[in-house]
């Protein structure tokens, strides 16, 4: 429901308190997002940069390239989604919860991996063609696509089809002419996340892409990191921010014009199919577990190829870091898991208290609050390396000098991980009835104590998803971790690209084996978040 | 006798105390270095650190490892940094790397002791102790022995061999944009051909069929034959053949894999004291002990190149499998970073045409 139209609020928070759920979200945004990156660009760009990277032939080619890939891996993900999305959310079926839990760990596992297995699945003809890229784009964001549509959908009013059944149609036009309007909205916002996400691509454009591939993310990867071209860089970094600011402003446009009111089915109207039902509901299920399973399974195969067939001998050698004698891995992979999940807790702690305090404000804000939602959702759209560089040149005189230091790394997880939390919580949130609370203030309540009789009920569930969210991101995190300097607290994903990058079976199987244990470690987090969620259901 | 190393610590910390009146460095050293440096927490036992904690002993000054990522990224912090660096020694910038960092002032100027001994292949690129040379190794085309065999196809013998029909589709590089090993196979190709004939010979291999991935994972463990890809050849180090033995599953008594000599491009790393280090003696004294034999002859087993120092014995697998080519391919480090940037994009725009 809007604020805007209760002129009168009773139940308004405090001042104070309003001031105390502001300020840490932004100062945390301003402290190590916009003072970093400002810092950045200040020393990078200007007219001698703006023109050389305007000037190349390549630029032109990249941003194309990012922009129609983007464009074609979303279409892809949505018309792909449609499906399982639809399956998920009319019909109850045995593992429905697993699928889901399946789809949302597929989409924070760290895509150098999952990559390198999507390689290893597909035939040879294909495995570096633009089909590649498209392919894994649509496997890692059919979540997106489920989740986001999935719960509108669920709730769509099963009558408005029925009645347009009743009145003749056919399956697909009442799909077409009364359940896609009304799930357009969602569709735009899963959309736009898809496109984020697809147009900053970087470790799938890495695993799978060929030289005349690359992204402005990787672009910017490239010029910063391997030409040390640091003007270039800030300049593709503007450019990509500019690009995603349009298709905010052109998804919010969107979905306000194209919304609609509707009373929203409270309960779920899940029904197991029935008749020929089960056979499409089948299909579609069948499909989307192939898509999501597979890359996992060839992350376990592939622990386990040894010389000559099959062997264990990475999984035995987890805790042993001298395989022979004199012969080391210089890899601690129990070790890695630890400060995996340590940081992991750390960046959720963060993420769930920054995020937290940022919805409330938000939602209180009104408009104001709309500067503070779209600054803690930049960071997604900002390359990696320009905050890591940032961070670099910005933290760099005492007492401010916090280069290297262990904090940094949740403090990295934390910026990318917020956003998810307050996604989740947001819709929420904003959809507490404000009469609740006017009722409340009514019976006498202090609007501090309405506020925490009525809504703080419903903030703690999305919360408690996006900290599950959170900590999955934290765990699969690969791109901030690896420009930020470190010393002792190597995470899994840099532990696997490390392995990786050295010649002999062994190191290989034990990468494969390590990104095995990581893909469980997401699945089972994202699985006892959805349990949770249930039990509220 | 030697005395036990706690006395040895406490007397050098009483020498250090009165050490007379001038200002203190700091005991404790920051060496910054690439992220296939062994970390200290990953592998406290790995011979590196080990060598590192007997730097410590013999001199009181301790020494932290932080990873800065590849080289191409470490090299583009520390230039942004110069002059109020992250750590106090860097270990591993290339020579493909080195005119950038000596134009950044990344690096006092200092000739190590015990750097006259060195070969002048690696002095000679440092005529003014712009950095010390601390490990070499090769970049050169290697084959899947077996996989060729069982196509009945013998091995090329020179870069230009590749350009034959009997190659079409079978071999894998890296992309000189994103990759060290890509740049310098390219960098092979341009000392081969000169600057007037490189961009033929690879129009040729693109009409052959090379095919093109973004870094060394990706060609050698998932396009390369022998971990399970469909192509024999790839550009890889003259010192993978010695690794695939010794880190192969089951104990191997043969390399599956051969190097092709005449393709190798020589790489060299270097280390050097950080401009702006608040310990400026214990950094050269750490530089030191890197090209020392001490920590030497743990570089080979456990960096994946090879020692400076010719003195050093190498394992055995590294004798009888890797590749020592007496005439690398080389090119003068300022011309790399004059061309770079403009030799990425010529490659582009031919390979990608």
């Amino acid at each position: 429901m809007d604020e805007r139209r209760h002129p009168l609020k009773p139940n308004q928070l405090p001042r104070w308190s309003l001031i105390a759920v502001t300020a840490p979200p932004t100062a945390f945004l301003l402290v190590f997002y916009v003072w970093p990156f400002a810092t950045l660009i200040a020393n990078g760009f200007n007219a001698g940069s703006l023109s050389d990277t305007f000037g190349r032939s390549a630029t032109w080619r990249v941003l194309w390239f990012t922009v129609w890939q983007a464009a074609a891996s979303t279409t892809l993900t949505l018309v792909i989604g449609l499906a399982p999305t639809w399956a998920v959310s009319r019909f109850s079926f045995p593992g429905r919860r697993a699928l889901l839990s399946m789809l949302t760990a597929v989409f924070v596992l760290p895509t150098v991996v999952v990559g390198a297995a999507f390689v290893a699945l597909l035939p040879g003809s294909l495995d570096r063609s633009i089909w590649a890229i498209l392919g894994a784009h649509v496997v890692f964001n059919l979540a997106v696509v489920v989740r986001a549509v999935g719960a509108v959908w669920e709730k769509l009013p099963a009558d408005l089809e029925h009645a347009g059944a009743t009145l003749g149609a056919s399956p697909l036009q009442v799909f077409l002419r009364v359940t896609l309007p009304l799930l357009r909205p969602s569709l735009a916002a899963a959309a736009s996340i898809v496109f984020l996400f697809t147009f900053t691509s970087f470790g799938v454009i890495r695993v799978l892409g060929t030289a005349n591939r690359a992204t402005l993310e990787v672009e910017v990867w490239r010029r910063a990191t391997q030409l040390g071209d640091l003007g270039g860089a800030a300049v593709l970094t503007v450019l990509q921010l500019l690009v995603l600011g349009v298709l905010v402003a052109w998804t919010s446009l969107v979905q306000r014009r194209t919304t609609h009111v509707l009373d929203m089915d409270e309960s779920s109207s899940r029904q197991f199919p029935k008749g020929k039902e089960r056979w499409v509901v089948g299909a579609a299920v069948g499909v989307t577990l192939m898509l999501v399973t597979a890359p996992l399974l060839a992350l376990v195969e592939r622990s386990l190829r040894g010389d000559d067939g099959y062997s264990l001998v990475a999984w035995q050698s987890l805790d042993n870091n001298e395989i022979r004698p004199g012969l080391r891995l210089n890899v601690d992979p129990l070790g890695a898991l630890t400060n995996s999940v340590v940081t992991a807790l750390l960046a959720t702690i963060l993420a769930v208290v920054i995020g937290g305090a940022a919805v409330i404000s938000i939602t209180t804000l009104g408009r104001t609050g709309r500067w503070l939602d779209t600054g803690l959702m930049l960071p997604l759209g900002t390359s990696a390396v320009t905050i890591g560089f940032g961070m670099l040149i910005t933290f760099d005189t005492p007492p401010f000098d916090w280069r290297a230091s262990w904090w940094l790394v949740p403090v990295g997880h934390g910026l990318v991980a917020v956003p998810f939390v307050v996604r989740t919580a947001l819709g929420v949130l904003r959809s507490v009835d404000l009469d609740l609370r006017a009722a409340a203030a009514t019976l006498g309540a202090s609007p501090v104590r309405a506020w925490r009789a009525t809504t703080l009920p419903f903030l703690l569930r999305p919360l408690a998803t996006g900290a599950g969210l959170a900590a999955a991101i934290s765990l699969g995190e690969f791109g901030a971790t690896s420009f930020l300097s470190r010393s002792g607290s190597e995470t899994l994903p840099i532990a696997i690209e490390r392995l990786l990058g050295r010649t002999g079976r062994i190191f290989q199987a034990q990468a494969f084996a390590l990104s095995t244990i990581l893909a469980i470690a997401t699945i089972v987090i994202v699985m006892l978040v959805d349990v949770g969620d249930s039990r509220g259901e | 006798m030697t005395p036990p190393r706690p006395l040895i610590g406490v007397a050098v910390l009483w020498l250090t105390a009165c050490g007379g009146g001038g200002r203190e460095e700091s005991q404790s050293l920051t060496l910054v270095a690439y992220e296939s440096f062994p970390d200290r927490s990953a592998d406290p036992a790995n011979p590196v650190v080990v060598a590192l904690d007997e730097f410590t002993a013999q001199t009181g000054i301790s020494v932290e490892i932080l990873i800065a990522g590849d080289t191409g990224t470490m090299i583009s912090k520390a230039a942004l940094t110069a002059g109020n660096p992250e750590g106090d020694v860097m270990w591993g910038i290339d020579n493909s790397f080195l005119s950038r960092a000596v134009e950044a002032e990344v690096f006092d100027r200092y000739e190590a002791s015990g750097i006259d001994d060195l070969p002048t292949e690696f002095t000679d690129l440092v005529p003014e102790g712009e950095a010390t040379p601390v490990d070499f190794g090769d970049v050169c085309v290697n084959y899947d022995i077996a996989a060729l065999e069982s196509d009945g196809i013998v091995p090329p013998s020179s870069l230009a061999d590749l350009q034959q029909p009997e190659y079409a589709s079978r071999l894998v590089v890296e992309n000189p944009a994103t990759s060290s090993p890509g740049l310098a196979f390219l960098m092979a190709t341009i000392a081969e051909f000169g600057d007037d004939g490189w961009e033929g010979y690879w129009a040729t291999l693109r009409d052959n069929g090379v095919l093109v991935v973004d870094g060394w994972s990706q060609a050698y463990y998932e396009e390369f034959s022998l971990p399970g890809g469909s192509r024999p050849l790839v550009v890889s180090y003259g010192s993978s053949p010695p690794f695939e033995v010794l880190y192969a599953a089951e104990p191997l008594t043969e390399a599956p894999t051969g190097v092709i000599e005449s393709t190798c491009f020589r790489q060299v790393e270097f280390a050097g004291v950080l401009r702006g280090t608040d310990s400026p003696n214990g950094a050269r004294r750490l530089v030191d002990f890197l090209v020392s034999e001490r920590f030497q002859r743990e570089i080979a087993l456990n960096l994946f190149v090879f020692p400076v120092d010719p003195d050093v014995v190498l394992d055995e697998a590294f004798t009888d499998y890797a590749t020592f080519p007496d005439e690398p391919l080389r090119l003068d480090p300022q011309l790399i970073e004059a061309n770079r940037a403009d030799w990425i994009d010529r490659w582009t725009n031919v390979v990608t045409r």
